[in-house]
């Protein structure tokens, strides 16, 4: 385009190059995942817009250094205080480092600093764990103060026995959803429609004489699925067999995406996609805070229905919505989200632990919201039931029929009963 | 049309077709023509992305070829497909002059002139003028597939056509890129580009949006919009209005002979700004007089 190569030789000479190299490591420690080329590109851009202007400056740094609409917040913060003084946030993301990454170094920081390490760079960190710029101050606070005293659940306190059964048997289990017909097509023997390229590659070949169709099939994809876990106390018993299971699905295949729920929402789709089910888990602690605590399920549908539901819904999901429906706020708004839910996915499978009680009925409010729109209410307490819902996915589900609700009161009868 | 030699310069590019930009946009689309590389911009539909890539072919005098994103774009859509038909007569014709030499036919069938060329192949095959602005819309709606395609193509501008060889751009096209997030983009295409998050415009440049685009909406009704839509998208909505909406609302108001907002006009255009019902349904008869009461009141806060 400009077609000189010769940028990298033209950089600019002094301390600024240097400088940038440092600001890009200070971002990495921050959480930014930036490799050394983009130092390099950095440096040329910033050779490219010069130096005279602050704003042209950063601009040029956030448009090589983020890739990320969440890393914007913390890229700011950084840019302002490490164009001000370098020397500073260097110091502050390394005192920090301990707390935040776990890892040991040098603990050098005093009280006074540590309380403005807390105000420069809990926010953004804060801000790009739950993707939610809303409530970022707020939940800084609160994650920061009192870190201690939050009902954080440790997964070490597993029993062998318990670990080991769970791995076994879910580490095992698959979920196969239907593949889906896509627009995409590759060469069959016998398909839907002629492919001419190779039926034309083969007419050459014949020369003359009558060359055979070659055909081409749609390929098939199962839809991405999302699953929405309830952890609230009540579920609290199921939480950890439900997370192996969560870790197994997620490392299965492409499109998963997990969200944890209590009291707010919690992606932690990233945390369960380390292999490792021990380190997974661990990081998916470290992530929630609302745990074992209250459910409400109203607000956190339609905090997923807000925020969540056009990134992660666009091709077709299909939801798991794992809870007990049992709900702080009565069902309030419960029944506005689930529907708005229902429509926005291809399928909406609702998986109840408490399903296995004999005799189960649809008293509470949150259950009753919940119930005529879901298209599958299922039961999950063990790991025959997780299997059994393996199976029933695997099913291709019929059309959905516009007396849904109808429909779900009829089926009501049969929960009464057990199952699998 | 040289391309621009500094910031300012890009700004004054995009100001000359009609588009305001804000200095931070200009500054990534300035990189990125400078440092060569593809500029990826996202953000919530309807705020202008689009817009830009035809502002920057339009100011740099080059074509503009827009590759549409959806599920399942395949190679023979995106780059390239054999005439098959005009083929299949070539091969008839052949046969019927008799004495084919089989060999030359294949040759002569898989050239250029049998050859439909799509917007990646015709943004990267040589041409006469200067390289075209290409730009790659709403990336989000491909699938995985395409996105690796794409990666191998930014890495090289390079198509190779079995039959024919490698088709390479002489001088590699502008590359724009746009996604509404309805997922998130590999890394890997990401890392490549130059990358900016367009927000919605704040009140004082959506204003000079609607003066350029809307030109006939009067001084007062124009302030009275954008502040409208401002105030809107305080509200905690499903969709906020982008300023493809207000530019829409800003022509329908027009169409209705308005010169100033009244509740019953703003119940009756609701729709034109608002997409989801329950937006429309948050949005009563008196929550739309306040908002038109406060906007009257205080007037555009610029």
């Amino acid at each position: 385009m400009i077609g000189d190569a010769g940028f990298s030789t033209r950089l600019p000479k002094g301390r600024l190059p240097e400088n940038v190299v440092h600001f890009v490591r200070a971002l990495r420690a921050c959480g930014l995942p930036l490799g050394p080329a983009k130092a390099i590109d950095a440096i040329a851009a910033v050779a490219a817009v010069g130096v005279t202007n602050k704003a042209d400056f950063r601009d040029a740094l956030a448009a090589t250094l983020v890739s990320k609409h969440e890393h914007l917040a913390v890229f700011e913060q950084a840019f302002e205080l490490f164009w001000r003084n370098p020397r500073l946030l260097e110091k502050l993301v390394a005192s920090l480092l301990p707390r935040v990454h776990g890892r040991t170094g040098h603990e050098e920081r005093g009280p006074e600093l540590a309380a403005r390490v807390a105000q420069a760079l809990l926010p953004p960190r804060a801000m790009r764990d739950t993707g939610d710029t809303d409530e970022v101050e707020l939940d800084a606070a609160f994650t920061f103060s009192s870190r201690e005293i939050l009902q954080q659940k440790d997964f070490a306190t597993m029993t062998a026995a318990e670990l080991a059964e769970a791995r076994d048997a879910i580490a095992r289990l698959r979920l196969p959803l239907p593949a889906w017909p896509v627009r995409r097509s590759r060469a069959a023997r016998r398909g839907e429609a002629v492919d001419l390229r190779a039926t034309l590659r083969g007419m050459m070949g014949a020369a003359g004489a009558a060359a055979p169709l070659a055909w081409r099939r749609r390929e098939r994809r199962p839809p991405p699925l999302v699953v929405l876990c309830d952890i609230s106390g009540s579920m609290d018993r199921y939480a950890r067999m439900l997370l192996h299971f969560l870790h197994a699905i997620t490392n299965d295949r492409h499109r998963v995406h997990v969200l944890l729920f209590g009291t707010r929402l919690t992606p932690i789709t990233r945390h369960l996609r380390h292999r490792d089910v021990d380190v997974a888990l661990a990081r998916v602690a470290g992530a929630v805070s609302d745990w074992a605590g209250g459910t409400r399920i109203g607000a956190c549908l339609a905090e997923f229905n807000r925020r969540w539901s056009r990134r992660l819904l666009a091709q077709n999901a299909v939801v798991l919505l794992i809870s007990d429906g049992l709900d702080a706020d009565a069902g309030e708004g419960l029944a506005f989200e689930a529907e708005r839910l229902a429509k926005s996915c291809r399928r909406l499978v609702w998986l109840n632990p408490l399903l296995r009680y004999e005799g189960f009925e649809a008293k509470p409010a949150g259950i009753r919201a919940l119930l005529p729109w879901v298209d599958d209410f299922r039961a999950v307490h063990n790991l025959d039931s997780l299997r059994a819902l393996a199976v029933a996915l695997a099913a291709e589900p019929g059309p959905r029929s516009p007396g849904r609700a109808r429909h779900r009161r009829s089926a009501m009868h049969d929960f009464r009963r057990p199952r699998a | 049309m040289p391309l621009p030699a500094t910031v300012d310069e890009t700004l004054a590019l995009f100001e000359a077709q009609g588009y305001v930009a804000e200095r931070r946009l200009a500054t990534a689309a300035f990189l990125a023509l400078r440092l060569a590389r593809p500029l990826f911009l996202e953000g919530e539909a309807g705020v202008g992305k689009t817009e830009t890539a035809k502002a920057l072919a339009s100011g740099l005098r080059r074509n503009l070829v827009r590759l549409q994103c959806y599920e399942g774009l395949d190679t023979a859509s995106a780059v390239y497909e054999w005439n098959y038909p005009r083929q299949m007569i070539e091969i008839r014709l052949a046969e019927a002059a008799g004495g084919i030499e089989r060999e030359t036919l294949a040759h002569d069938i898989f050239t250029t002139r049998f050859l439909l060329k799509r917007p990646l192949l015709e943004a990267l095959a040589p041409h006469d003028g200067r390289a075209p602005v290409l730009l790659i819309d709403e990336l989000d709606r491909a699938d995985e597939p395409f996105e690796a395609y794409l990666l191998e193509i930014l890495a090289e501008y390079q198509v190779t056509i079995p039959e024919l060889g490698a088709i390479r751009a002489s001088e590699p096209p502008i590359v724009v890129i746009t996604s509404n997030r309805t997922r998130e983009i590999h890394d890997a295409i990401k890392r490549r580009c130059l990358y900016h998050w367009v927000d919605f415009p704040d009140a004082r440049r959506e204003l000079e949006i609607v003066r350029r685009r809307c030109p006939s909406a009067p001084e007062a009704l124009a302030r009275e919009i954008v502040a409208f839509t401002q105030a809107l998208r305080e509200r905690d909505l499903y969709k906020s209005p982008g300023i493809a909406e207000t530019l829409d609302w800003a022509e329908a108001l027009v169409a209705l002979d308005r010169v100033a907002l009244d509740p019953q006009t703003v119940a009756d255009t609701i729709g034109v700004l608002l997409k989801y019902q329950d937006d429309v349904g948050a949005i009563t008869p008196d929550v739309a007089a306040a908002l038109v009461a406060r906007v009257q009141a205080e007037g555009i806060r610029l």
